[in-house]
């Protein structure tokens, strides 16, 4: 599974990266994200959701968030 | 003696209805366009452009309602500048003690955070109430898509605010503990089962839950209007507070009228006075019984006057 490092990247930059990410990978396929608490885990995992990807799931880590997404085609 | 050559001839239809406003200077005068909500098709901009460039001064102000104002324009113009405008409906805004024109943010249909169509709302009530008569006071109308608020709603005479009530299913829920990351009130916070735990005082109804959430568990079960009454700016602020809850988007035009009727009775004979200062003058309770009659379901039980912001301290 593919890791994108979004910390220290802000709105809507870090939601835009995502998306640039998830044009890479294949449908059905997982991507994680690490984001930053405050606005960006509150914001991307939305954003991506509106997008129409499937949010697997979201965790806490040293100091940042782990987002887990399967991406979801065209 | 006048050259009657040289008199203007004018329809004063157009003037009837507010809208254009003296500016400084001999002759000129500021044409406002109504824009509700807004919106405008780039045709109709095309066509202000086109007249704004022929009649004005090589720009127009959009002014903080949203409506197009042209300016300096020669009132001897009036009639040319109605004609060319066309269109029946490119109406001149209003001023004066009368229902102004509604402003509202984008609502729904494309902004992520817009809960209810308020685009929708704001053309239903310039359509129906707009230029109305008060007969004491401006009285302005605004729509917030969500609690957000950037129209600010609060400060109009009453102010609509998008809302919707979350409701959980349990037995949906993966435990991620988005919602909980994305309540911004703190009325969700992940409890020792690893399940979201809601405390409904602190909601305000931003719908950021529902929006998040990853299998629908959170859905939206009640959508509407929070409605704040009694706002204003100038030179002596209110903030408008709280009479109505989860008011649905058809009772909006009804609602307002009440408010109006309202208004206009207790404020008989005491002149230039805005809503406002009617509640503080009346208490809040005389409208809240006002309007428990016909809106007894969204009304709330009890709620303070409007609030003055003191701008003056420290001068």
């Amino acid at each position: 599974m593919q890791t994108i490092d979004l910390r220290g990247v802000s709105c809507p930059t870090n939601f835009v990266k995502a998306k640039l990410a998830l044009e890479l990978v294949d449908e059905g396929e997982t991507v994680e994200f690490l984001l930053d608490d405050g606005e960006p885990v509150k914001n991307v995992p939305r954003s991506l959701k509106g997008e129409g990807h499937k949010l697997l799931g979201l965790k806490e880590a040293e100091g940042h968030y782990v987002l887990t997404i399967e991406k979801v085609g065209e | 003696m006048a050259d009657k050559n040289k008199t203007t001839s004018l329809d004063l239809n157009n003037l009837k209805s507010g809208g254009f406003i003296k500016e400084r200077g001999k002759d000129l005068f500021t044409v406002r366009l109504r824009v509700p909500g807004g919106r405008m098709s780039v045709e109709r901009l095309k066509k202000i452009a086109e007249v704004a460039d022929k009649y004005g001064k090589g720009f127009v102000h959009l002014s903080v309602r949203q409506s197009v104002e042209l300016i300096n324009i020669n009132f001897s113009d009036f009639d040319a500048v109605v004609a060319e405008l066309g269109e029946g409906e490119q109406k001149v805004a209003s001023c004066g003690a009368r229902i102004r024109v509604p402003v509202a943010c984008g609502g729904c249909e494309y902004n992520p955070n817009g809960l209810v169509d308020t685009q929708k709302s704001a053309l239903e009530v310039d359509e129906k109430l707009f230029g109305t008569a008060t007969g004491h006071h401006k009285f302005k109308v605004g729509f917030a898509g969500c609690p957000f608020d950037c129209p600010k709603s609060a400060i109009n005479d009453v102010g609509f605010q998008g809302a919707i009530w979350p409701e959980l299913n349990l037995d949906e829920c993966i435990s991620c503990g988005l919602c909980a990351k994305s309540c911004a009130e703190g009325a969700i916070v992940m409890g020792p089962d690893k399940k979201p735990v809601f405390s409904p005082d602190r909601c305000t109804y931003c719908g950021d839950c529902v929006k998040v959430c990853p299998t629908e568990a959170w859905k939206s079960v009640k959508k509407g209007y929070t409605v704040r009454i009694g706002g204003k700016w100038g030179r002596h602020p209110l903030v408008g507070t709280l009479f109505a809850t989860f008011l649905p988007e058809e009772k909006v035009v009804e609602f307002i009228a009440e408010v109006l009727a309202w208004y206009k009775e207790k404020a008989e004979g005491l002149g230039r006075i805005r809503v406002g200062d009617i509640i503080i003058k009346e208490g809040a309770d005389s409208l809240l019984a006002h309007l428990r009659i016909n809106f007894p379901d969204h009304v709330v039980e009890k709620t303070i006057p409007p609030q003055v912001i003191e701008t003056q301290i420290g001068k």
